[in-house]
């Protein structure tokens, strides 16, 4: 059988080319590796070998020819004893020449082209035509514990919580280890990491050198090798210089091992405005990790919340992003005083039931949530409020039923509006909730403008309580 | 004002120093044959210093009137590294920092009352009140900043480099960065790029000697700053940074070698900050005996102030008179910076891009 030569292609999406040059004529001899031809098109230029010993049997597309397909037939190669009587008997798709000096008689139609890229993606993501993307599967995260009858609960500063979670954590399992800057001797840039140091000694409480992507690197690394790393950002704002290891590496590196290789760490440290500490200290990371699938994203408001999920995340056999929040810090809370205290990752907490409005919000954000409740049902509202405290899986479930029930809903954060995780809420919404909404879902979030140093403006680039008071007044009809 | 821009004039001729040492790198020049500078220099150096120094003081008692908020660095201590640098230095040259940043401008030239008013937020701050401790700017004294990400401003202060070699103009860049900084990524990357280019760009490492809480022993395996550039054949040097005389010269030298054509030049110039990192800071990583011994034996003004004396290029009261005006200044600074309004509301959404057509 004679063997076809055939046009190849230069890269995935390349669909034809140009026949530059044949450097061989019918009658000649090739082995494998000789340069046959030169293809070009518009990006590149590529030597074609032959991959076969013979002869060559017939040339069927003519030097210059533009617009030859990928996979057509250029030449043929003749096996010993085989001879080029028997080229004419085998059929074979061929290019119409594009210059007019064809010397190919039997040119067959091109086939015809497939729908243009973009078609054929948006009709795959319709949503209800999805024949061929089968749906994600649904996440279902299990209910907080029931706390223990007669448990005694004791105040304490969300500081302390994130400390105990840590400690609690260390001392049952030795492969967990907390690394960052200042976590060791200074003990901690905000003292979340008091006292490890003498407790576990510097092997598992590392001081690093101000080198974020370096040492998220390496706590990626440990966390592959079997560790169970916490990796401190003095501030979220450091972690922008390390949020390759975060997302390409962390976040992905399931997936991409086809589950063979677990990322369990925890990175955490306070995210979002602290106070005056102007542009480049003061920003909302939630949404953007919020984004990235492969990754948990957790963060917490209450003191109790922040103990049982932090020993959650360190749990965890997945990567976790802990968005902590520098002010609410010395804020002090009830947290059961238990052995083992862990909450569910996954679950949002409902804080209060009513019937007239959802609000929704987060950790800082649930300061001006909780403000705002509470005046607005002194006034009569009966607002229902839900603290989601896991952004990534996000318990939307737990929102819907409470919007289906009240038709209205609000969401509060210090973020930026644009991609906001108020925007994705929203978003769901509609998509699940359409026919129960009596109103706009409506955001409240951080001014659009990077933070401003300035007293007076710092205070009014936050969201603030009058704010979500008045969007609940807006969507109940009372303003 | 007006005697201050006087002082900086004079300064601007930048005579070169009467002896020039030529310090083998990475050791300390000896004691005996220490570069001189003449007494205009010496009477600028101190001026300069001591602005740096009562400014910053003020800035501190402002900030425990909670006239200023959030973060604020003082440079206290450090005075020598910026006023020897600058010394050496042409108008035009770049000069960029991180969140250390009130002695870098105050050298440059910029305003004081402008400052202060940034620090506490005003309307007539560089920023607008926008920016506050760590992020002011002066794009006509080509000060850009007031950095808040330990060592972002190593690639920046490299770019502006670039910049000027890719115009053809004779100007250097000067980046300042901590011990601290010296171990971030991007610094190395920087100078990678900076040498396989030859931007002409001086790194000036101002070695304090802790980066917050931590001392450069415990964060850095190599702890000669000044070779950090030997993998890229960058020269550098160990500075006295204490003394305003090696700082002016050494720094004459790297800004020559930069300016040339030859490439980076890295000072690491061993300095000391007085007080803490922040205005809260621990202070338990260090003694009260280091600082101290720093403070009586080392101090950069009191170094000049000693020479002027002994060479009678001043005298106790005209120090003095020079003492009074620096001080005037720094209070009309802090008045201002206390009766400025605060910025307009309006002001909060000026500012975040510039809009098409506008
Ligand atoms: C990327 C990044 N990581 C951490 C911080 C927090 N931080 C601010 S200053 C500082 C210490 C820097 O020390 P050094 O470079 O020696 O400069 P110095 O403060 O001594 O002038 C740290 C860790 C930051 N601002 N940016
Ligand atoms: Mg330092």
């Amino acid at each position: 059988m004679p063997t076809d030569i055939l046009m190849p292609a230069l890269s995935p999406t390349m669909e034809e080319g140009t026949l530059a040059k044949w450097l061989v004529s019918e009658g000649d001899n090739v082995a494998p590796g000789d340069v046959i031809a030169e293809i070009e098109t518009d990006k590149a230029t590529m030597e074609v070998e032959a991959v076969d010993e013979g002869t060559i049997g017939k040339i069927l597309v003519a030097e210059g020819t533009e617009g030859v397909p990928v996979n057509s037939v250029m030449a043929v190669l003749l096996g010993e004893g085989e001879s080029a009587d028997t080229i004419a008997a085998t059929p074979s798709p061929q290019p119409s020449p594009q210059k007019g000096e064809g010397a190919m008689a039997a040119t067959v139609a091109l086939p015809s082209t497939s729908p243009p890229e973009e078609e054929v993606g948006a009709s795959a993501s319709a949503p209800g035509e999805g024949a061929a993307t089968p749906s994600s599967p649904q996440f279902s995260p299990a209910s907080d514990p029931d706390l223990p009858t007669g448990v005694q609960m004791v105040e304490m500063t969300v500081r302390q919580a994130l400390n105990e979670a840590m400690a609690e954590e260390m001392r049952a399992d030795d492969d967990v280890f907390i690394m960052g800057e200042e976590v060791a001797e200074y003990q901690g840039a905000y003292k979340i990491t008091q006292g490890l140091l003498d407790e576990f000694g510097a092997r598992r409480v590392v001081d690093t050198p101000i080198t974020e992507h370096g040492f998220a690197g390496i706590g990626v690394g440990a966390a592959f090798a079997g560790l169970k790393p916490i990796v401190e950002f003095m501030t979220f704002n450091f972690a922008m210089q390390a949020i390759d290891q975060i997302i390409n590496s962390a976040a992905k590196q399931l997936y991409m091992s086809g589950g063979q290789v677990q990322a369990p760490i925890v990175f955490r440290g306070p995210n979002g405005a602290a106070s005056r500490v102007g542009a480049q200290h003061s920003q909302d990371f939630t949404a953007w990790y919020a984004h990235v699938p492969g990754l948990t994203v957790i963060a917490p408001y209450s003191a109790a919340d922040a103990k049982g999920l932090l020993k959650a995340a360190i749990r965890s056999p997945n990567p976790v992003v802990f968005l902590e929040n520098e002010i609410l810090y010395g804020h002090s809370f009830e947290v059961p005083k238990m052995d083992d205290f862990v909450l569910p990752i996954g679950k949002a907490r409902m804080v209060r039931q009513g019937t007239d409005v959802t609000i929704v919000s987060f950790s800082i954000g649930m300061k001006y949530a909780s403000e705002a409740t509470e005046k607005l049902v002194a006034e009569g509202v009966d607002v229902e409020l839900i603290d989601l405290r896991t952004i990534r899986p996000l318990d939307i479930e737990t929102v819907l039923v409470s919007v289906k029930k009240t038709g209205r809903c609000v969401i509060v954060e210090e973020g930026w509006p644009q991609g906001s995780v108020g925007s994705d809420i929203s978003a769901r919404l509609m998509e699940q909730a359409f026919d129960y909404l009596d109103a706009p879902v409506t955001r409240i979030a951080g001014k659009d403008v990077p933070m401003p140093y300035a007293a007076n403006l710092e205070k009014l680039a936050l969201p603030n309580v009058d704010e979500v008071i008045a969007a609940v007044n807006a969507v109940t009809y009372r303003s | 004002m007006a005697k201050k821009a006087a002082a900086r004039k004079t300064a601007a001729t930048r005579k070169a120093p009467a002896r020039k040492t030529a310090a083998a790198a990475g050791r300390r020049p000896s004691r005996s044959n220490a570069p001189a500078l003449d007494k205009e220099q010496e009477l600028y150096a101190y001026r300069e210093m001591l602005l740096i120094r009562r400014f910053e003081e003020k800035a501190g008692q402002m900030y425990g009137m909670g006239l200023i908020g959030g973060f604020c660095h003082l440079y206290i201590g450090q005075e020598a590294v910026v006023t020897g640098v600058h010394m050496a230095s042409k108008e035009g040259d770049a000069s960029i920092t991180g969140y250390r940043d009130h002695g870098h401008m105050l050298v440059a030239g910029i305003d004081p009352n402008g400052v202060m008013a940034e620090l506490t937020g005003r309307a007539s701050g560089l920023s607008k009140g926008k920016g506050g401790s760590m992020h002011m700017f002066s794009k006509e004294k080509n000060f850009y900043g007031g950095n808040g990400i330990v060592g972002a401003q190593v690639s920046l202060g490299t770019g502006l480099a670039f910049a000027y070699k890719y115009r053809g103009e004779d100007n250097v860049s000067l980046t300042y960065f901590g011990d601290g900084a010296s171990n971030q990524g991007q610094v190395y990357e920087s100078f990678n790029m900076a040498k396989l280019w030859d931007l002409p760009v001086v790194y000036i490492i101002e070695n304090n000697k802790y980066a917050m809480g931590t001392s450069l022993e415990r964060a850095s395996a190599m702890t000669d700053l000044s070779q950090r550039g030997a993998s890229f054949e960058i020269p550098g040097e160990k500075v006295d940074g204490m003394d305003v005389r090696y700082v002016h010269e050494a720094a004459q030298r790297a800004i020559a070698h930069a300016r040339s054509g030859k490439g980076p030049y890295i000072l690491e110039m061993l300095t000391y900050r007085y007080r803490g990192h922040s205005m809260s800071d621990p202070a338990k990583y260090r003694s009260r005996d280091e600082v101290q011994t720093m403070r009586s034996e080392h101090d950069p003004i009191e170094q000049v102030k000693q020479r002027i004396l002994s060479e009678k290029h001043a005298s106790e009261d005209e120090l003095k008179s020079i003492e009074k005006e620096v001080r005037a200044v720094v209070t009309e600074a802090a008045d201002f910076a206390t009766n400025a309004p605060e910025p307009d509301v309006s002001e909060l959404w000026t500012d975040v891009t510039i809009l098409a057509g506008s």
